[in-house]
């Protein structure tokens, strides 16, 4: 491994050092001042690193031999879906049509681009269930945001401007009632039951003539199916509220169930995650909403229909909660669904599904003879369990998932969800081996015994990475956010 | 555990000291540990009404953010300004140093609903 002490590109500078040559000058020159006005003159020449083009190269390919990826090992990080972007997407996405073009061009010009947008949402109106698709939102809580403004919308239409509260569970994503706080409404929370599940006698104590909607994940983050959903939309649609989707966790129901005959009356899909949008690097994202028939004419604006043979930007949507994104969100992003949704075809994202479900069930039914798993039943594409037992030994969650780093594994989600002590979220994803699967489980199976003979090892993990335990709170209470030079 | 007998405490592990018409309110050793190193407190503005059972603020530690629940109804008539820059003293002193605010009291009926050290030691290792 590398050594710990790799420098910033700024401290590899030389003065008078170059990765250029110019040719001599053959354009007249001009004089800066003559044409700018002095305000827009800098002064001083920025501070750039001066470095040759080898040191270039070397300083980040060193940085990106650090990285760590779905390609280089496996990545089980819960709720997050880190299964393999297969690079038949990244082709699509280079073709000249689709890379080359600019998007300030009349849409005439490029329908092959129009057309792949709208037959993309047409397939995840399929998916879904739901009557309409936008695609503009960049990613998971935007659409959130915008489905709750939606949401908003369509009660207020109807003259209805007392519904300030959106109920979420207490095993949510925290995007949830962050989006829900951003749109303006108060989150309320609805308890799980013993079994995990959405406590339906606490939902019915907290909806009423308040509730402007439930936002819900199906499987919730505990990774188990929600089976009362039916209930649960009828007591919300009972109050008048609507049904929200949080499609994070879609890659466990695809092909078998929709949130739209769940009674859900908006969703949000994350591209990125079940549909092999690369994101291990933070994105970009894209999170497309699906809404009902009621719904659809709030949708942000433009939205792209089919009118005979031609593709179109249609403005005329008066209701219309607006834009929410420049252009038209994040294409290239698009360009991956679309591929692997057509490379996977009906029956293929069907068994996409199958397979995640498989294979957290088995690593969840191997893990659980060492650590806790609070709730015993069948689990859908990711599992939680709880290390509390090793907790008692000393050892936190935070220390196995460190551990985890020495055998060259990405650890799991950790702490999240709430309701469960020292959580590890594991989700496996469809596209790994069933040697992948076993190598993880002897590990983790390892480490635990670990936990029991020699705790310090654990307690002092990693060991074996290039940077050892990070300081992490010092690096929140004292952080140091950009270069400065001394 | 460390309970100091002059408090009472919250289910949302919050202790309280009562002073005259006023309580002092932070939180407890427990919920320090179960936390993790604390690296920022939010507290509410001198002046502003708190609600029991309402968040007031929240504790923000390596691992999560946490909202702090008023154990009582009031108005906030002092802040810990300290915390700001040292929210180590959350771990190192929960009932001392990281005191978080300080409420006159709206309603001294609230306390009664209060747990005494014992019964808090108890609803603590039966969760």
């Amino acid at each position: 491994m590398a050594n710990e002490n790799f420098p910033l590109i700024f401290e590899r500078s030389k003065k008078g050092r170059t990765s250029y040559s110019l040719p001599e000058m053959d354009v007249p020159t001009v004089e800066l001042e003559k044409e700018l006005d002095d305000s827009y003159i800098r002064k001083t020449p920025a501070d750039l690193p001066e470095v040759s083009e080898l040191e270039i190269m070397r300083h980040y390919t060193g940085l990106s031999n650090r990285n760590y990826g779905v390609d280089s090992g496996f990545y089980p990080l819960g709720s997050c879906t880190m299964k393999y972007n297969p690079k038949i997407n990244e082709d699509v996405a280079r073709m000249p049509g689709f890379s080359h073009i600019h998007p300030h061009q009349e849409p005439e010009g490029v329908q092959g681009a129009m057309e792949m947008m709208y037959d993309l949402q047409e397939s995840l109106k399929e998916i879904t269930g739901m009557a309409e698709v936008s695609l503009q939102p960049a990613a998971g809580a935007h659409g959130e945001w915008t489905a709750l403004l939606m949401i908003r919308a369509f009660h207020e239409a109807n003259g209805d401007f007392n519904r300030k509260k959106v109920i979420v569970p207490d095993s949510a994503h925290g995007t949830n009632p962050a989006s829900a706080t951003v749109a303006g409404f108060e989150s309320v929370t609805v308890k799980s039951n013993d079994k995990g599940l959405v406590d339906l006698e606490d939902l019915k104590r907290v909806v009423g003539d308040d509730t402007a909607a439930l936002m819900l994940t199906n499987p919730n983050t505990l990774g188990l199916f929600e089976t009362e959903i039916l209930e649960m939309a009828e007591i919300v649609h009972g109050a008048g509220g609507k049904l929200y989707y949080d499609g994070a966790n879609l890659n466990a129901i695809m092909g078998y169930a929709r949130p739209g005959d769940m009674g859900f009356d908006a969703v949000h899909l994350n591209l990125h995650k079940t549909f092999t949008g690369p994101h291990g690097g933070g994105g970009p994202g894209s999170g497309p909403v699906g809404v009902s028939e009621e719904l659809a004419a709030f949708m942000p604006k433009p939205v792209i229909v089919k009118n005979d043979d031609q593709y179109v930007f249609e403005y005329d949507r008066p209701k219309s909660i607006g834009r929410v994104k420049p252009y038209y969100g994040n294409f290239g992003i698009y360009l991956r669904a679309y591929t692997y949704i057509r490379t996977m075809g009906a029956e293929g994202l069907k068994k996409v599904s199958e397979y995640a479900v498989l294979n957290a069930n088995y690593m969840m039914r191997k893990l659980e003879q060492a650590y806790v798993l609070p709730y015993t039943q069948h689990c859908m594409h990711e599992f939680v369990l709880s290390g509390k037992k090793q907790k008692k030994l000393g050892v936190r969650t935070l220390d196995i998932a460190k551990r985890l780093l020495d055998f060259d594994y990405h650890p799991p989600t950790i702490y999240f969800p709430l309701n469960v002590e020292e959580a590890l979220m594991i989700e496996p994803t469809e596209t790994e081996s069933k040697e992948t699967l076993d190598g993880f489980i002897d590990t983790m199976l390892q480490i635990a015994k670990e936990v029991e003979e020699d705790p310090e090892i654990v307690q002092e993990a990693p060991h074996h990475t290039v940077v050892k335990r990070m300081d992490e709170t010092t690096a929140a209470r004292k952080p140091i956010l950009r270069y400065k030079k001394i | 555990m460390n309970l100091p007998n002059d408090l009472l405490y919250s289910e949302e592990h919050e202790w309280v000291k009562k002073e005259g018409n006023k309580v002092r309110i932070g939180i407890t050793d427990f919920a320090q540990d179960e936390l993790g190193d604390i690296v920022f407190v939010e507290l509410p503005e001198v002046g502003e009404e708190i609600d029991a059972d309402e968040p007031f603020g929240s504790v923000e530690s390596v691992k999560t953010v946490s909202e702090l629940y008023a154990p009582v109804s009031g108005t906030v008539v002092e802040i810990n300004e300290e915390l700001e820059d040292s929210p180590e003293f959350v771990n190192e002193s929960p009932y001392e140093n990281a005191w978080m605010i300080v409420v006159e009291l709206s309603d001294e009926a609230e306390l009664d609903k209060l747990l005494s050290p014992e019964a808090y030691q108890a609803f603590v290792e039966e969760d």
